[in-house]
């Protein structure tokens, strides 16, 4: 091979790309959830075996995230958010994020078998699945209701993570996972109302693009009813401990009275959406401390 | 992509690509064996 042919060849694409492909900060979340899922359940998992599970769990993400961009990067390229990933930026070509992709999730569900155990592994199976094809290649572009599907994959990983230390899936879990499966609809389009985005541009059917703002701030308060009611259920149910039972009551009811301040608003000025970036904000704090007053309350009562 | 990169820079981007997988393969190692370990502590 002579040097022109080596030059002539691409320049391969930098490790930090293949980070960014990753969503790193999505990743958190899906961490902490997915950390607090196993430790409040009711068994003992080896440290290893349990930080095994939670890297899988990443990993799995990691996967997602990555064939997610391998797919949208022509939705990427057209909107200014995501016009500097790799793909759309031109520093990593689609095929190599197909690999890296498929690769990663092949190699997260298998680690999660052989380490941890199978349960674990079909429920990551299915969460990265459906992100993959049934969010991003199915609905994504053909629903304003998109954000709703998106948040099952969110919801996921306090499941598997309580699956991991388990073997088993129980109510609480599936509570859990109610509660961020509709937690995610609030928090986004609470987002969506104050931040201008280009979605439309890029085609995709975003709730306050497609049915308005009053459309979307009905929806907001639709779906944190349920969201409270989930929160809350663990309590009375005698799943959980007062610990949980108040942590969960007070955040749930301050977060409806945020909703409920963000659906009566008929505020058009992006510049004065006061009540909506509250609702943003505190909707992040609700779910770590949400979480975090589980493991505290299992931890209280163990 | 659009600038043809150099033999120089091409080099220099595979090593840290390198780099990386070793230190990706290293930490695996450390893994599987703590894996191993404690799944022989769980059997017995």
């Amino acid at each position: 091979m002579n040097t022109t042919t080596i030059a002539a060849a691409q320049m391969p694409a930098d490790w930090r790309d293949f980070l960014a492909l990753t969503k790193p900060r999505v990743m958190t979340l899906v961490v902490f959830t997915g950390l607090c899922g196993m430790l409040a359940a009711p068994a003992t998992v080896h440290p290893v075996i349990g930080f095994t599970a939670i890297l899988c769990i990443a990993l799995g993400a990691g996967a997602a995230a990555a064939l997610n961009m391998w797919y949208e990067a022509d939705i990427d390229a057209v909107m200014k958010r995501t016009a500097s990933r790799p793909i759309p930026a031109g520093r990593m070509d689609r095929q190599t994020a197909l690999h890296f992709g498929v690769g990663l999730a092949f190699f997260a569900v298998l680690l999660m078998q052989l380490a941890v155990n199978t349960l674990a592994a079909a429920i990551l199976t299915i969460s990265i699945l459906f992100y993959v094809l049934v969010y991003t290649v199915w609905l994504k572009r053909r629903t304003p209701q998109n954000i709703v599907i998106g948040g099952a994959a969110g919801a996921f990983p306090a499941l598997i993570g309580w699956a991991a230390a388990t073997g088993r899936v129980d109510v609480l879990p599936v509570l859990l996972f109610a509660v961020v499966f509709l937690w995610t609809p609030p928090h986004f389009w609470a987002l969506a109302l104050f931040v201008r985005t280009d979605y439309g541009k890029a085609g995709v059917p975003m709730l306050p693009v497609v049915a308005g703002e009053r459309t979307t701030r009905a929806q907001i308060l639709l779906y944190t009813l349920p969201m409270a009611g989930a929160a809350v259920a663990p309590w009375p149910m005698g799943l959980t401990g007062a610990v949980y039972g108040l942590a969960a009551t007070l955040l749930s009811g301050l977060f409806l009275l945020l909703a409920l301040r963000v659906a009566v608003s008929r505020e058009t000025d992006q510049a004065k959406m006061k009540p909506e970036r509250q609702l943003f904000a505190f909707s992040i704090v609700y779910l770590f401390a949400l979480f975090g007053a589980l493991v505290a309350d299992r931890w209280v009562f163990a | 992509m659009s600038e043809r990169p150099s033999d120089e820079e091409i080099r220099r981007r595979q090593r840290s690509r390198a780099l990386a997988m070793a230190l990706i393969l290293g930490a695996l190692v450390v893994l599987f064996y703590g894996i191993s370990i404690a799944k022989m502590a769980v059997h017995q």
